[in-house]
């Protein structure tokens, strides 16, 4: 039995209090897992990750870190108590150099470790060290991603939130990227992203969690998930339009294919 | 009885004269959300216009037209909304707080301009002898401001007629749509910065009104009339009323003028003459404390928006 | 007579340039142009004064003047209280009107907050001391002919000096400590500064207290070269919007280039207009460069 690393429940979230974009979701990522959110644009899959991060209010729900409940928890806090977060666009400052963006990833800890975590940063990604002197902004969209990730990962978080990582990627950065990830888990480390490259997204993760409309639709291990012919053909490859217009119609069904826990 | 009567006369004359001008920002703030910094400027403008096109011709300056009154006012409201367009042609197409840097800028370059070029503007000592409208109809002084204040309520409540026609026209809701969202509503094919110009400019050519009238009543128009604190002081006039509400610019109007008088009235009594400038300057706390607090306690006036649908009625 | 104006202008440039260096930071990272800033300068100006009153008590233990200028240690250690009460000053304002403001209302709301400030803060100054000019020494002090006929005074040589240090100070702040880096970070980025742990509520503070002391030196420094009067400030605010607009918002080079320009074409504008009209030299300038760059010369663009 794993333990839960992240535990949110009956999450209520969005931009004003009137319209809430998630309507009570429920989500764990387990110890050592890659968990990804798919489901079709506005789902809430970014509204998700974000309310975890406390971009958004909860307004009602429940998240722990660990077992600490870290739901109404000021952002700049964050970073402290173990979460790392990679937000999908401006997810690194472009006119700092290198080097500073990483000294501001690691503004939570003293001086002395920041300095010895941002040098163990350089040895597990060289690029960044030969460059480090440079401005953030002439990086490339991989090359990006990658000082994002390593800008999260300063503070040994137990949990990174990554939203779209791959957005924008060619094939064979976004592949990089994904095994960034993966290695992620190795460095001790749980992982919950949210990916429109759902396919390969699923490949490199042990779950995967299906929001619809604000709401959990599915949930399952990521090989049942890609395995699942339903699944298949609303959130891996059909048309958006018509997965949008089938979900409608499948509420009924929705145990089929969801095995979550009664508890 | 009869002092009371008059002051009163007198009191109202001058607040009804200040709400034409606040009038005027809350069509540009109000209604719109152009901050306009320079308000005292163009009241300038119309002021001196007024005292040039109605003035006796004097030595060594320009004008003395001697033109009617009404003519006056005219020629006033398109001087300042001249220099609105001007201004506004350049610096609406920019950021809000632009405006608020430009506008401030305008205000202090016409007083500049009031205080040297004497040619036309007489210079620090100003123009004196304005015909006072009222004057040749009546008798005495009482009879004579009478006369004036149905003037001013009359222009006045052209003006405010005019402006709840206005905002209630198609015109008037693409304002409110252009302060919501400018991107919306230039999406609907409208110009934003066009009709931005334009509520600028109608709201400035209403202070250079406000100015007119001024000089007509008081009878002579100098530099130091056009302080920034008169900016202030129409704004404060504005908060405290409720902006996007005529009837509320007509209420801070008269109520911010009141306090102003009559705290005026009480340091003057309490404070010794030989520090008559801490006194005036007890004056400018005063206001200053009343918009502050107004914009922390109080933020949507004593009469706000009717309408509480923008983000803006917040302010 | 021309090298005579460009040595004014760089000398007047200096202060502005100071004074800008914080209202570009309030452009920027507090979003929103702050018109009482140029009040701070007032008001360390006349904070020094206060001081002054002390430290000349102790002028037996500090000696005299320090060489040709016109002021010795007292005035230095008065600047340097002056400027930690500047300070809190800014931060109590802060506190009490602008955090509440930025909070629920728009930018625009305090925009025009700091317009009742400016007038709140201004009128306390004739109200405290009065509404006549005062000069930190009555000493007369002569000046320095420099080649090409340019005169100077060493307290304005001293300026220029006091000017480079702040500047190179404050460079090696942003770029070295982690504050500084922290402050940048905010100003590009705040949501992602908030999430990788930058507490932005301690930088706007930081915010506040760099601008508020660079005001406050600006202002004692050209209540030493000029005088202290209430209007000090109010007759900045064109100045310093222009070297900080000139400059682009956020940007402290910018600023500094910006004050230089403001301070040579205020100075050099009167071999060409009145000098009367000289105040409205900013204006123009302004208008020009929002018409032309609206980003400003050195406005940073992602």
């Amino acid at each position: 039995m794993t333990r839960n690393v992240l535990e949110a429940s009956g999450i209520f979230a969005g931009y004003s209090p009137e319209l809430p974009i998630l309507h009570g979701v429920d989500l764990n990522v387990g110890q050592g897992e890659v968990v990804t959110i798919i489901g079709p644009n506005g789902a809430g899959k970014s509204t998700f990750i974000k309310a975890i991060a406390g971009l958004v209010t909860v307004t009602a729900g429940n998240v722990q870190l660990n077992g600490r409940n870290i739901t109404h928890i000021r952002s700049h806090r964050l970073a402290a108590s173990g979460v790392g977060f990679v937000p999908q666009n401006g997810n690194i400052f472009t006119t700092l150099s290198i080097h500073e963006n990483l000294v501001l990833g690691a503004i939570s800890l003293r001086s002395k470790p920041a300095r010895q975590r941002i040098a163990e940063i350089y040895r597990q990604y060289p690029v960044l060290q030969e460059r480090q002197f440079e401005k953030a902004g002439i990086l490339s969209g991989g090359q990006r991603q990658i000082l994002a990730v390593a800008r999260a990962l300063l503070t040994h978080p137990r949990l990174m939130l990554l939203d779209e990582p791959t957005a924008g990627l060619s094939p064979k950065a976004a592949a990089e990227l994904f095994s960034v990830v993966r290695s992620l888990v190795d460095s001790g480390s749980s992982v919950l992203m949210v990916e429109q490259n759902a396919r390969a997204a699923l490949r490199v993760s042990d779950r995967g969690y299906v929001l619809a409309e604000g709401r959990n639709h599915a949930d399952g291990t990521a090989a049942a998930l890609l395995d699942d012919n339903d699944i298949r053909h609303i959130f891996l490859g059909m048309p958006q339009q018509y997965a949008d217009h089938h979900i409608a119609g499948q509420n009924g069904e929705r145990d089929h294919y969801n095995p979550r826990e009664s508890n | 009885m009869i002092g009371v009567i008059s002051y009163l006369v007198f009191f109202l004359i001058l607040a009804l004269i200040f709400s034409i001008a606040v009038l005027g920002l809350n069509l540009q703030w109000g209604y719109t959300g152009l901050f306009n910094a320079g308000v005292a400027g163009f009241i300038a403008v119309g002021a001196y216009t007024m005292a040039i096109m109605t003035g006796p011709s004097r030595e060594a300056v320009m004008g003395g037209f001697e033109l009617p009154f009404v003519v006056g006012l005219l020629g006033a409201m398109c001087t300042a909304g001249f220099a609105a367009l001007v201004v506004g042609l350049i610096t609406l197409r920019l950021k809000d707080e632009y405006l608020a840097v430009a506008t401030f800028g305008i205000a202090v370059t016409i007083q500049l301009v009031c205080l040297n070029w004497e040619y036309v503007t007489g210079g620090t000592l100003g123009l004196i002898s304005i015909p006072n409208p009222a004057k040749p109809l009546t008798d005495g002084p009482l009879a004579q401001n009478s006369v004036f204040l149905l003037i001013v309520v009359g222009v006045g409540g052209i003006a405010f007629w005019s402006l709840e026609r206005i905002v209630q026209s198609p015109w008037g809701r693409m304002l409110k749509a252009i302060r919501e969202d400018a991107d919306a509503a230039a999406s609907l094919g409208k110009s934003p910065t066009r009709i931005r110009l334009e509520s600028f400019v109608l709201g400035c050519m209403l202070m250079g009104l406000s100015g007119a009238l001024y000089v007509a009543f008081i009878g002579y128009v100098s530099p130091s009339d056009f302080l920034p604190i008169v900016t202030f002081q129409i704004w404060t006039m504005l908060i405290v009323g409720g902006s996007a509400n005529n009837r509320g610019a007509v209420l801070g109007a008269i109520i911010v003028w009141g306090v102003w008088t009559s705290s005026g009235y009480v340091i003057s009594k309490l404070v010794p003459t030989e520090i008559q400038a801490q006194g005036g300057a007890m004056q400018a706390v005063l206001i200053g404390l009343i918009l502050v607090l107004m914009l922390l306690c109080r933020p949507r006036g004593l009469i706000g928006e009717r309408m509480n649908v923008s983000r803006h009625a917040r302010i | 007579m021309l090298l005579q104006h460009i040595a004014d202008g760089v000398l007047s440039g200096a202060v502005v340039a100071l004074g800008a260096i914080g209202l570009s930071f309030a452009m920027k990272i507090l979003r929103f142009a702050n018109f009482s800033h140029s009040e701070l300068l007032t008001w360390g100006a006349y904070f020094a004064l206060v001081f002054l009153g002390f430290t000349t008590a102790f002028s037996d233990f500090f000696g005299g003047n320090i060489g040709p200028l016109s002021f010795g240690w007292p005035l230095l250690i008065a600047m340097v209280l002056s400027a930690v009460a500047t300070s809190v000053l800014a931060l109590v304002l802060h506190a009490l009107v602008f955090e509440k403001l930025g909070r629920g209302a728009g930018h625009m709301t305090m925009v025009f907050a700091s317009f009742g400030i400016a007038l709140l803060l201004r009128h306390v100054v004739v109200l405290i001391w009065g509404p006549n000019p005062i000069y930190y020494s009555n000493e007369l002090q002569f000046a320095v002919l420099l080649p090409g006929n340019v005169r100077v005074m060493p307290d304005q040589v001293f300026l220029l000096g006091l000017t480079i240090v702040l500047v190179v100070s404050l460079h090696l702040f942003m770029t070295r400590s982690r504050a500084g880096i922290a402050m940048r970070g905010v100003s590009e980025n705040p949501d992602l500064a908030r999430v990788s742990g930058v507490n932005v509520d301690n930088v706007v503070r930081w915010v506040w207290v760099i601008g508020a002391s660079m005001a406050a030196i600006a202002g004692v420094l050209y209540g030493l070269t000029v005088q202290l009067r209430p209007e000090l400030g109010f007759g900045l605010i064109l100045p310093l919007f222009a070297a900080a607009i000139l400059g682009g918002a956020g940007s402290m080079y910018g600023a500094v280039i910006g004050g230089l320009v403001v301070g040579l074409s205020e100075n050099l504008s009167v071999m060409i207009i009145p000098t009367t009209y000289k105040p409205a030299v900013p204006f123009l300038l302004i208008l020009l460069i929002l018409y032309f760059r609206p980003d400003g010369l050195f406005g940073e663009r992602r």
